[in-house]
C-alpha cells in the first residue's frame, strides 16, 4: 500500500470536511468539519513523513496540529458560546454580521 | 507826486482784498451781523480808494508802463513754471501789467463795484440768500480786476473763466429763491448766459492755441513785440494764421461782449438782479471782451479789423433798432448795452485812433450804463418789482432823486454835449470817417453809415424810456400809489454815479473846453503808451496818427449832436407831445415792426438751427448709440453667452459624464461584488473552495 491511498484517504476526508463546512446548519457541525481538515492535514504529514523523509519533523508537525486544534476547539466553543448568546442561535445562515 | 514802484505793491492789495473778502463772507456771511453785506462793501470800498489812489498818481506822473514780471525782479506767481532748460515752451509767469489803459479800467471796476454794492445793501435787502449774492458779486469784482490786472494771455482767460462762472451764479440767482415768481426763467437765462458765451470762449482758447503755437509765450508784451517781427519778416503783411487766430480771439469778445450773433445772452440775462445787470453791463463782463481786444490789438491785422468793425456796426445798429421796440425797462437798457458795446468794438476795428475811442467810450459807458441800470433798478424796487414801462409814468415827482440821475445819464448816453457819452461816441464817429477818409474800405464806410443811425436810434430809445416812465399822466394808478422813492444807499450810489456819468469824459469845468479837443483818456492812453515800442503805423496800415485833421471832428461832432437831437426830437414828438401815434407808426411800419418787435427771430434762428440741430444730432447720436452701438454691444453679449452656454454644456456633458462615469464605474463593480458579501461564512468558504480548485485546475490543465 503505498503513499497514494494515504493521499487519497485525507483528500476525501478533506473535502468530507469542507462539505461538512459549507452545508451544516448547525455551528458545531462546521467546527467538526474544522477538525476534519485538520486531521486530513495530519494524514498529509505523516503520509509523507513516512514515505519520503528519514527525521520525525512530519510526525512532529502532527502532534503540533493536534494541540493547536484542541486549543482552537476550546477557544472556537467559547466563540459559539458567545455567539448564542448574541444572536440566540447556531445556524451559521443566521450569523451574517459580517455583511456590515 | 511821482510814480514810485511801490505802488504797485498796493495792485496786490486790491487784488487780495475782494479775495480775502470773497472767502470770509461765502463762509461766515450767514452768521455775521447785517449777514456780512459790510465786509464785501467795505472791501470794495478800500478797493475803491486804492484805485483812485493809485490811478490819480499814475495820470499825472512821467512814464506810465508798468509790466511787474520774474523777469523783472517781481513776485512770482509760477504756473507751469518749469525751469528753462527742462520744458523751455512750457513757461507760464504770472505778473502784472499796469498801464495808462489799465489803469483806466482798473479804477472804473473799482468804482462801479463799490457803488453796486452799496447799491445792492438796499436792493437787495429782502433777499433771503443775501449773503450769497454779497459772496458772488465780490468775487465777480475780483476775477475782473485781475483780468484787467494779467500781463498775459492765459491768465485772462483764467480770470474770463470765472468771471463767466460767476455772471452764471448771479444771473440764476433767483432760480435758488423758491418765493421768486421767475425760477424757470432765471435758471434758464443764467444757461443761456453761459453756454453762449461759453461758444465764444472756445473760440478765444483756439486764438490762443494759436499765437502760442507760433509765439511760445503768452505775455501781452511779448506777443505784441513777436507779431512786429512776424510783420516784418512777412515784408509788412500779416501771415495768414495770424488773421486766422485773430479771428478766433475776437471770436471771444463776440460771446464775451455780445456781439452779433452771440448777443441772445444778454437781454435774458435781465432775470438776474438789477444790481447785477449793472455789473454785468457796465465794468465787468461785457467791458471784458471790449478790454481783450485792446490788449491783443497788435496781434490783430487788417482783414480782422475789417470784420471787428462789421459786426460792430452791425450790432450797434440792429440792438438799436429793438430797443425801440422793447417795452421792460430793463430790457431797453440792455439792447442799448448791446448797441453801445458794438459802437466800441466797431470804433477799436477802424484803428489806432478808434481803439482809443472805443476804450474811451468803455470807460465812459461804464459809470451811465451802471447809473441807468442802477436807476432802473431803483425804479423797479419802487415800483414793487414791476418792470413794464407801459404800467409807468408820471414817476419824476415821487422819485425825483432816480428821475435825476437817469436823466444826467440818458443824457450821457445820447450823446449831448457836455455829457461823457458825448465825448467818446463822437471820437468813435469821427475815427470811422477819419480811418475811411485815409483808406476807403468797405466796413469802415458801412460803419460811418450804420453808427451816426445807431446814434439817433439810441437818443430815440432812451428819451421813449425817460418819456414813458417819468413823464406823463400815470398809466396804472396801482403802481403809481405806492412808488416810491429808494432808500439813501441806493439814491447815494446813483446820484455819485451820475455825477461820474456827467463828467468822466471831459472836467469842462477846468479848461471851459466844451467840445472835447482834449480828453484825459485819449490824452494819457494812446497806441504808443499802450503798447511801447510797437509801431502800429507800420503793422496795421491804418490810421493811428492823432492828428490827422479837424475836418473829421467838426464833421463828426455836427453829425452826433444833429442826430442825437433828431432822435430826443422825435421821442419828444412821440410820446411826450403824442404828436404822432405810435401804434399807427408801428401799423404803417407793420411786417418790419413785427420782425424788429421779435428781434429779427434771432433766438428763433439760434432755436431754429443750433439748438435744434444740436438736438437732432442729440437724437440722432442716441439712436447710433441705441441701435448701433448697443447692438455690437448686445452682440459681443450674445456671442459670449452663447461661448459661455456652450462651455457649460461641455463642461457638464463631457468632463463632468467623465468623473461621473469613474464613479459610476466605480458603483456597478462594486454592486456586483456585494452580491459576493453576503456575510455568511459558508458561502466564503464555499467560493474559497471553488477558487482553490479554479486555480488547481488551472495549474493542472495548463
Amino acid at each position: 500500500m503505498g503513499l497514494d491511498a494515504y493521499l487519497a484517504v485525507s483528500v476525501a476526508l478533506f473535502a468530507l470536511g469542507v462539505i461538512c463546512i459549507v452545508t451544516r446548519r448547525n455551528i458545531i457541525y462546521v467546527l467538526m468539519g474544522i477538525e476534519m481538515i485538520l486531521n486530513a492535514a495530519n494524514i498529509n504529514f505523516v503520509a509523507f513523513n513516512r514515505f519520503n523523509g528519514d527525521g520525525l519533523e512530519g510526525r512532529m508537525f502532527a502532534i503540533f496540529v493536534i494541540i493547536l486544534a484542541a486549543a482552537e476547539a476550546a477557544v472556537a466553543l467559547a466563540i459559539v458560546l458567545n455567539v448564542f448568546h448574541l444572536f440566540k442561535s447556531i445556524k451559521p445562515s443566521d450569523i451574517d454580521l459580517l455583511r456590515e | 507826486m511821482e510814480f514810485q514802484p511801490e505802488h504797485y505793491r498796493l495792485l496786490l492789495a486790491v487784488l487780495l482784498i475782494p479775495l480775502v473778502a470773497y472767502v470770509l463772507q461765502i463762509f461766515l456771511g450767514r452768521h455775521l451781523p447785517r449777514r456780512g453785506d459790510w465786509l464785501p462793501t467795505g472791501g470794495m470800498f478800500v478797493v475803491m480808494c486804492l484805485t483812485v489812489y493809485m490811478f490819480t498818481t499814475f495820470i499825472s506822473s512821467e512814464g506810465g508802463f508798468f509790466h511787474e514780471s520774474a523777469a523783472e525782479g517781481g513776485p512770482v506767481f509760477g504756473w507751469l513754471y518749469q525751469s528753462a532748460e527742462k520744458l523751455p515752451g512750457l513757461n507760464v509767469v504770472a505778473g502784472l501789467l499796469y498801464d495808462p489803459l489799465g489803469a483806466a479800467m482798473l479804477a472804473v471796476v473799482g468804482i462801479v463795484s463799490f457803488f453796486v454794492h452799496l447799491f445792492s445793501v438796499g436792493y437787495m435787502s429782502s433777499d433771503h440768500r443775501y449773503h450769497i449774492f454779497f459772496a458772488n458779486i465780490c468775487l465777480f469784482t475780483f476775477a475782473m480786476l485781475g483780468l484787467v490786472l494779467s500781463d498775459n494771455l492765459l491768465f485772462v482767460f483764467i480770470f474770463w473763466e470765472l468771471m463767466g462762472l460767476m455772471s452764471y451764479l448771479l444771473i440764476g440767482h433767483f432760480s435758488q429763491d423758491p418765493n421768486s415768481p421767475r425760477i424757470k426763467q432765471a435758471a434758464a437765462a443764467c444757461k443761456k448766459a453761459f453756454m453762449t458765451t461759453r461758444v465764444g470762449d472756445t473760440c478765444l482758447l483756439f486764438g490762443m492755441a494759436i499765437f502760442y503755437y507760433h509765439f511760445e509765450t503768452f505775455r501781452f508784451t511779448e506777443m505784441w513785440a513777436l507779431a512786429q517781427e512776424a510783420v516784418a519778416a512777412n515784408g509788412g503783411e500779416y501771415p495768414a494764421w495770424m488773421t486766422l487766430g485773430g479771428l478766433f480771439l475776437f471770436g471771444g469778445t463776440v460771446g464775451k461782449s455780445a456781439q452779433f450773433p452771440l448777443h441772445i445772452w444778454l437781454p435774458d440775462a435781465m432775470e438776474g438782479p438789477t444790481p447785477v445787470s449793472a455789473m454785468i453791463h457796465a465794468a465787468t463782463m461785457v467791458a471784458a471782451g471790449v478790454f481783450l481786444l485792446g490788449r491783443i490789438f497788435p496781434l490783430l491785422s487788417p482783414e480782422v479789423l475789417g470784420v471787428v468793425v462789421a459786426i460792430g456796426s452791425i450790432t450797434a445798429l440792429f440792438a438799436a433798432t429793438i430797443g425801440c421796440t422793447v417795452n421792460d425797462i430793463k430790457g431797453v437798457l440792455a439792447y442799448s448795452t448791446i448797441s453801445q458795446l458794438g459802437f466800441m468794438v466797431a470804433a477799436i476795428g477802424t484803428g489806432g485812433l478808434g481803439l482809443v475811442a472805443g476804450l474811451f467810450h468803455m470807460v465812459t459807458h461804464a459809470f451811465f450804463k451802471a447809473c441807468l441800470f442802477l436807476s432802473a433798478g431803483s425804479v423797479i424796487h419802487g415800483c414793487h418789482h414791476e418792470q413794464d414801462m407801459r404800467k409807468m409814468g408820471g414817476l419824476r415827482k415821487k422819485m425825483p432823486l432816480t428821475f435825476l440821475a437817469m436823466f444826467i445819464c440818458t443824457l450821457a448816453i445820447a450823446g449831448m454835449p457836455l455829457f461823457s457819452g458825448f465825448y467818446s461816441k463822437d471820437r468813435i464817429i469821427q475815427s470811422a470817417i477819419e480811418s475811411t477818409m485815409t483808406q476807403f474800405r468797405g466796413a469802415n464806410a458801412f460803419a460811418i453809415l450804420a453808427l451816426p443811425l445807431a446814434a439817433a436810434l439810441t437818443a430815440f430809445y432812451m428819451f421813449r424810456l425817460i418819456f414813458m416812465t417819468f413823464f406823463g399822466e400815470p398809466r396804472d394808478e396801482h403802481v403809481h400809489e405806492h412808488a416810491h422813492e429808494s432808500p439813501w444807499p441806493m439814491t447815494v450810489s446813483l446820484l455819485v454815479l451820475a455825477t461820474f456819468g456827467l463828467f468822466v469824459g471831459k472836467f469842462w469845468l477846468i479848461d471851459g473846453d466844451f467840445l472835447g479837443h482834449h480828453t484825459w483818456f485819449t490824452e494819457r492812453v494812446t497806441a504808443a503808451s499802450m503798447y511801447p515800442g510797437i509801431d502800429l503805423m507800420k503793422m496795421n496800415q491804418i490810421a493811428v496818427s492823432e492828428h490827422t485833421g479837424h475836418v473829421a471832428h467838426s464833421f463828426a461832432m455836427g453829425i452826433s449832436l444833429t442826430v442825437a437831437a433828431f432822435g430826443i426830437f422825435m421821442a419828444w414828438w412821440i410820446y411826450h407831445k403824442k404828436r404822432l401815434n405810435p401804434e399807427r407808426i408801428t401799423s404803417t411800419l407793420g411786417e418790419v415792426y413785427v420782425t424788429v418787435e421779435n428781434k429779427y427771430y434771432i433766438d428763433e434762428a439760434v432755436n431754429g438751427s443750433v439748438i435744434k440741430g444740436s438736438l437732432f444730432l442729440a437724437r440722432a447720436q442716441k439712436w447710433i448709440d441705441e441701435n448701433i452701438i448697443d447692438g455690437f454691444v448686445l452682440l459681443n453679449g450674445r456671442v459670449h453667452k452663447a461661448l459661455g452656454f456652450i462651455g457649460y454644456w461641455i463642461d457638464r456633458t463631457i468632463v463632468d459624464g467623465l468623473v461621473n462615469a469613474t464613479g459610476a464605474i466605480a458603483v456597478a463593480f462594486g454592486s456586483v461584488l456585494r452580491l459576493f458579501q453576503t456575510g455568511r461564512v459558508q458561502q466564503y468558504v464555499s467560493l474559497a473552495v471553488a477558487g482553490g480548485l479554479l486555480a488547481a485546475a488551472f495549474l493542472i490543465l495548463i
